[in-house]
């Protein structure tokens, strides 16, 4: 048997600390801006006031003991799941088409596990300085500085991860309200429980663990190397061009220019290295696409600032594909998109996201269910008529109260018996139940398979909806 | 190849040494197990102190958590904690959410509850469960009753009248429905035309000859039947003789027979053998004055009113 790699380092490794260093660029720049969006979204979002008549004036309100989700104008119920599953549909589409388009962009851009690292390593880089004061730091012992530093990296990590928690459940409940009871001790144990979660989860994973939880726990990660094709655009290192016939070598005298390099055959890289320094995950990208790489495109702008500062053309390292990378003459990098995968791909995300559009524009202000009493199906009166019943629930979903009538199609107007209940009126998020009788007789009732119960909110007649019901009688078979 | 492994391996030993040269390899358990063992036991130490752990002569040890609930009376009640007491804890929050509803049952009259939405949808739910736990057993799930034992309470014949007060009263003090064995006075001809003659009265196919015969002994003082269920045949509610002119049969399966015949035969029967099953028990110790009034409005609404 061979000696694997296991052998040679054991089945656990020790991590190795990762101390980025930080960078300009475009991609810095996106990233940054892509997380101050998000977390002005996320934190701010809870604060946002919108005045309602029956709940919390707060815009973006989770009501689970109400059992629904206050949304702007929208009022989401529990009926309503099928959107959160289309929501989860048009989520998975979007990952896979743009990773088939643009790799693990949605890894080095959005994941919120890069965005609290990246918040977490700015934190780190405030206080303890850039890459070799961290190093420095690391490697000198217990001392009053470092326990200073440390310390105080730690503690404002577990601050924002305090207030990551907090604002999840700001989420549930009236926000202003929820933060007086929470410090007050008046909340309830689901809060501090969710909070105390919430917090030394966001303090491991993105203080601790951080391109741990890319490389062995998230699953999306490496499933998102399947969508990768060869026309899929990803970080690549032009290793043609910065290895050359010779490989790199430092810009040392003799050769610092590019005539100079190409005459001894040396390729572009001047393996400074800054490329592995600026990596949050701890590649070598120049080892060619790995699974580790979360494509956040840094090294990107650690290779252009190098290649600047050399007068050297730009996009060494660049977002290429493979194949445009291995055709023996490379043409500039573009976005390829006209492939079966992808084009399958738009098209369901587009044909979902307009279905859902149209799904939460035209859904009724009410909902009904009609149901017939099953037991028994039909009575025989003592003038042998024959009478089915029917129990009618409706919930309001509009945001006053309504007026509702029952009335049916298909029978005699008089047949119809609906007892002390011709209209309803029912609050706002409110449901009713409505028992309707309806009477026939006999020569009709064997005739009746069906009839269509309607139901019209007052003043509303376009709303109004129909359910088909049955109607039974002695010696008719279903 | 094992022993050239074992001779490779340096494994550590405890250290001591028997019979000069026998040593005892030390493996260690794992550190994490051997924590998560004293995790156990910590566990084990603090529930011990909240829950009911040991057993101790016929009881046990309680534990120091309660479990304390406010009771539809508004009585603060602590146990300590069990499962029974959680149970307990779970029936009178319920009881807590509906004491105002019936309070309300109590306070309204039947009319007005009926005509109130919000009541009547707790009265179809209330009204539903305790229908399913006291009544269903012999009137069915949905009131729809057994012919030949218990009534149907969906359709709009009420032996002892289908009012508000008149429901409330047959559940309150229970009912008794009797009719002699007509076969101890009469013979089987007579019988027959008796038959006969109730099944003219709902249009069933029957012997016109034997049915006027049976019209003659209906009101004759030899049977006797309309002492109880009148002269026109239309029963008493006072006394719960039902109404033979309806198309609603109780005691005599009238409708699953195919032929008239079979009808005919179905009464002849009940006739001859009398009826001393018609109990319905009284509820007014078992229940609550106000679950009755919520079962009134309930077995009202499947189909009282006559």
């Amino acid at each position: 048997m061979q000696t694997g790699l296991e052998d040679q380092l054991g089945l656990y490794q020790k991590r190795i600390p990762i101390f980025t260093r930080s960078v300009k660029g475009r991609f810095r720049r996106f990233k940054t801006s892509v997380l101050v969006l998000a977390y002005a979204i996320y934190f701010l979002l809870p604060w946002l006031p919108w005045s309602r008549l029956d709940a919390p004036a707060q815009a973006v309100l989770f009501d689970l003991p109400g059992r629904r989700f206050l949304l702007f104008g929208l009022t989401v119920y529990p009926q309503d799941v099928i959107w959160l599953a289309l929501l989860l549909f048009i989520a998975a589409i979007l990952l896979f088409f743009v990773t088939g388009l643009v790799g693990r962009a949605f890894c080095g851009y959005f994941c919120f596990q890069t965005l609290w690292t990246d918040f977490f390593i700015w934190i780190e880089h405030k206080i303890q300085g850039e890459r070799p004061a961290r190093v420095r730091l690391y490697r000198q012992p217990w001392d009053r500085e470092k326990v200073l530093k440390v310390g105080g990296t730690h503690a404002l990590w577990m601050l924002a991860s305090l207030w990551t928690g907090l604002t999840f459940i700001f989420y549930f409940a009236y926000a202003p309200q929820l933060l007086l009871d929470f410090f007050s001790g008046q909340a309830a144990a689901a809060a501090y429980i969710t909070v105390g979660i919430l917090t030394l989860s966001t303090y491991v994973a993105a203080g601790l663990m951080r391109e741990q939880i890319c490389t062995y726990v998230c699953p999306y990660g490496r499933f998102q190397s399947v969508m990768y094709e060869p026309e899929t655009l990803a970080v690549h290192y032009d290793a043609r061009r910065g290895e050359a016939t010779h490989g790199r070598a430092a810009a040392r005298a003799g050769q610092r220019t590019l005539a100079e390099r190409h005459e001894k055959g040396l390729g572009d890289c001047v393996d400074c290295g800054l490329c592995v320094q600026v990596c949050p995950v701890g590649i070598d990208i120049r080892d060619g696409l790995q699974y580790k790489c979360i494509s956040c495109g840094l090294c990107i702008d650690a290779c252009n600032t190098i290649m600047d500062s050399f007068s050297f053309p730009r996009g060494l390292i660049r977002y290429d594909s493979e194949k445009n990378l291995a055709s023996p003459t490379p043409a500039a990098p573009k976005l390829q998109w006209k492939r079966l995968k992808t084009i399958g791909y738009g098209v369901a995300l587009v044909l979902m996201t307009a279905y859902l559009g149209y799904s939460v524009a035209t859904r009724g202000n009410f909902d009904r269910a009609v149901n017939q009493i099953r037991q028994p199906l039909y009575v025989v009166l003592s003038n042998g008529d024959i009478r089915n019943r029917y129990q009618i629930r409706i919930t309001n979903k509009a945001g006053q109260a309504q007026t509702y009538v029952i009335s049916a199609r298909g029978i005699p107007a008089a047949a119809l018996d609906l007892g002390n209940f011709s209209e309803i009126t029912i609050k706002p998020g409110h449901s009713a139940l409505v028992q309707a009788s309806v009477w026939l007789p006999l020569a009709v009732a064997v005739q009746t398979q069906h009839f269509e119960l309607r139901i019209t909110p007052l003043g509303k007649s376009v709303e109004a909806r129909s359910e088909i019901v049955r109607f039974d009688a002695p010696g008719k078979r279903p | 190849m094992s022993e050239q492994k074992l001779q490779s391996q340096t494994v550590q030993t405890t250290g001591h040494a028997w019979d000069g040269d026998l040593q005892e390899y030390n493996n260690p358990l794992p550190v994490w197990w051997v924590y998560t063992f004293y995790a156990t036991v910590i566990f084990a130490l603090v529930y011990w102190t909240l829950y009911p752990s040991w057993p101790l002569g016929k009881g046990w040890i309680g534990g120091v958590s309660n479990i304390t609930y406010v009771n539809s009376e508004g009585e603060t009640k602590t146990h300590s904690w069990n499962t029974r007491a959680l149970l307990l804890a779970d029936l009178n929050k319920a009881a807590v959410t509906q004491k105002p509803y019936f309070d309300k049952v109590a306070a309204m009259p039947y009319e007005q509850i009926a005509q109130d939405p919000d009541m009547s949808g707790f009265i179809i739910s209330a009204g539903k469960s305790l229908f399913a736990e006291n009544c269903a057993a012999c009137h069915q799930a949905g009131g729809q009753g057994v012919i030949g034992f218990f009534p149907n309470l969906t359709d709009d014949d009420w032996l002892y009248g289908g009012s508000y007060e008149k429901i409330h009263e047959t559940l309150l003090g229970g009912r008794r429905g009797y009719m002699p064995a007509f076969s101890e006075v009469l013979n089987g001809e007579q019988i027959d035309q008796l038959a006969n003659y109730v099944a003219s009265l709902s249009s069933i196919g029957h012997d016109a000859t034997k049915a006027t015969a049976g019209d003659v002994l209906f009101h004759s003082e030899t049977a006797a039947c309309y002492y109880c269920h009148t002269s026109d045949a239309t029963g008493r509610k006072d006394i719960g003789a039902p109404n033979l002119t309806d198309n609603i049969w109780l005691w005599a399966d009238v409708p699953a027979a195919d032929t008239a015949e079979g009808k005919v035969a179905a009464i002849r029967g009940v006739i001859a053998g009398g009826l001393n099953k018609g109990v319905m028990p009284a509820w007014s110790g078992r229940l609550s004055p106000e679950q009755i009034k919520v079962l009134t409005v309930y077995v009202h609404e499947l189909g009282g009113g006559q």
